[in-house]
């Protein structure tokens, strides 16, 4: 295989607490640290992995985006990708139309495998790995937490509710990884100073003949309903007589 | 009329208990004719659990060798040209149909919504984001066919129906890729309840210390009849096994009694639980952010709490 195409996404830090701005317009973004999704960062450092291996030639770290995901395209570069490409666009995008933008990509660069996370913390939607791979008429594996290159072919163990379920699919495809894949690197200095002089190109959605449609509207923003607290008990005596007074246990 | 299209999810012959959940869904999608498709390579027994589902007009039956096991890639083209005149195509949001449904939705052209947690109206839903810390309204234009994937722990199961709906067989005529094969899944937990639609679950968390300690759980589960979780801690220290983890990025449940045991209540712990209609918390650190949601807490150590309970239940 020779090229490994990883999609990273710009989300808030996981670390962050996300509130819900008051006047119901989406969240508090202002100030608050952004990194490349937690995901996509496995899915980064597996495509590293096998690289150093000797099984691909090449990583290319892509992004569909504001201006500033040209940020988390440098992390990507300085843990290691050979280059980049920011696909340019403001907003919330629909997931068909970012699918539709990385298959235009996965043409243009010719591309054996694409890793992705197996969604964005962001939307939570876990979308775009299977829409691409639907679109490029390719096998996939969602939720990947182990992989082994074997030839043309990978042999993908999935997460999957029941345990583990392991897959075998032909080259070229699409992997989504869960978050026992491996634990990522972390980026050195001299790495970030190495990665300012990699290629980082910018594109946008209309060279790439994809149309910004919106396909979903999001109406308003609400933070969740909370639990109310409940009551201290004083021990496992007390705790016992509570349930079965309500009848639970 | 809005034609909904409910992809079952079933395995061993039987229905997976997320499909009621997902009638009960498209039930709140205004003058919703639902028809149940079931994928199977013997899916006789899976048609006829799926038509004694109240609510259910029509069960589609698509039996092929190809479908034993639930591989997106196959299943994807059939639901696909099966779905031509339906107005929603659903399914759980379990691994299956987060798997399938997003390949279905674009080999449709057709917006996915995930995690559906309430229907507001044909084409408005509400759903969570950012694990759970917000909740936003979407809505797709009207008429527009629409994908989504149900929150199974925001929906009661619907009840049995008086009389079945009727079962027809269908032969989707599309031609089914052979490049993605099933080689193996590790065998099911044996006897003990489904966590994700138990009555009643028992989970650990790190506090545990050990997978040989872990055992406690189990023994307090079995006592209650209940399933067993784990945090994402306890997975990732190798206490529990990946399938256990309660949390955002593991099962999101909605059981009727929730003991989280040696849990701190991480965000993303207490995002998968909040649905419960009871929880309680046993944790030695009275500042456990699990104490602001759990109904009862109880402060203590839970080597000495656990076999107080089990000798009191």
């Amino acid at each position: 295989m020779r090229k490994i195409m990883v999609c990273v996404k710009r989300v808030i830090d996981y670390n962050v607490r996300v509130r819900v701005k008051p006047d119901g317009t989406g969240v508090v973004t202002d100030g608050v640290k952004m990194s490349i999704n937690p995901f996509d960062e496995i899915a980064l450092e597996e495509a590293l992995r096998i690289r150093e291996r000797g099984e691909a030639t090449e990583v290319l770290a892509v992004s569909i985006g504001p201006d500033d995901a040209q940020q988390q395209l440098r992390t990507a570069l300085a843990m290691g990708a050979d280059r980049a490409i920011l696909v340019k666009q403001e907003g919330i995008l629909d997931p068909l139309v970012v699918a539709q933008a990385f298959l235009a990509l996965v043409k243009k660069e010719d591309v054996g495998l694409v890793l992705l996370g197996k969604q964005a913390i962001d939307d939570d939607a876990a979308q775009t790995g299977p829409m691409l791979a639907a679109l490029w008429d390719r096998p996939q594996a969602t939720a990947a937490s182990k992989l082994e290159v074997r030839g043309d072919t990978l042999v993908v163990t999935r997460e999957v509710d029941a345990g583990l379920e392991t897959n075998e699919i032909d080259l070229p495809g699409v992997v989504s990884v869960d978050l026992r894949l491996n634990e990522p690197r972390y980026v050195k200095l001299p790495d970030i100073m190495k990665a300012k002089k990699k290629p980082l190109d910018v594109t946008d959605l209309a060279a790439l003949g994809v149309s910004a449609e919106e396909h979903v509207r999001i109406l308003g923003w609400q933070p969740p309903s909370q639990r109310q607290k409940g009551v201290m008990v004083k021990d496992a005596a007390e705790l016992v007589a509570a349930l079965k007074q309500k009848g639970l246990v | 009329m809005n034609k909904v299209l409910i992809v079952a999810e079933h395995a061993g012959g039987r229905l997976n208990p997320s499909t009621p959940k997902c009638v009960t869904c498209a039930l709140g999608i205004p003058d919703a004719q639902i028809t149940v498709l079931v994928l199977a390579d013997d899916g006789g027994a899976v048609a006829a659990e799926a038509a004694a589902i109240e609510g259910v007009a029509r069960v589609l039956l698509v039996d092929n060798p190809a479908n034993a096991h639930p591989l997106a890639a196959v299943l994807a083209p059939q639901v696909a040209a099966l779905a031509g005149d339906a107005s929603h195509v659903m399914g759980p949001s379990t691994t299956f149909g987060r798997d399938l449904m997003p390949r279905v939705a674009a080999l449709l052209r057709s917006p996915q919504l995930s995690d559906v947690m309430q229907v507001e109206a044909a084409n408005r839903f509400r759903r969570p984001v950012y694990a759970g810390n917000a909740v936003v309204t979407v809505e797709v234009p009207a008429g527009r066919q629409v994908v989504c994937t149900v929150r199974v722990a925001s929906f009661a199961a619907a009840g049995a129906a008086g009389s079945p709906a009727p079962v027809e067989t269908a032969t989707p005529a599309v031609a089914l890729p052979g490049h993605t094969r099933f080689v193996s899944v590790s065998a099911a937990s044996g006897d003990r309840p489904d966590l994700q639609t138990a009555a009643r679950v028992v989970s650990g968390g790190r506090a545990l210390g050990s997978a040989e300690k872990f055992g406690m759980i189990y023994r307090l589960a079995d006592k209650l009849g209940a399933a067993v979780g784990a945090s994402r801690a306890a997975v990732d220290a190798g206490y529990a096994p990946n399938e256990l983890q309660v949390g955002q990025t593991g099962k999101i449940i909605a059981p009727g009694l929730y003991v989280a045991v040696g849990i701190s209540g991480a965000i993303q712990h207490v995002t998968g639980i909040k649905d419960a209609q009871t929880i309680v918390a046993i944790n030695k650190d009275p500042e456990a952010p699990i104490f602001e949601i759990a109904d009862y807490g109880l402060v203590g150590d839970l080597f000495t709490i656990l076999p107080e309970l089990e000798a009191l239940l």
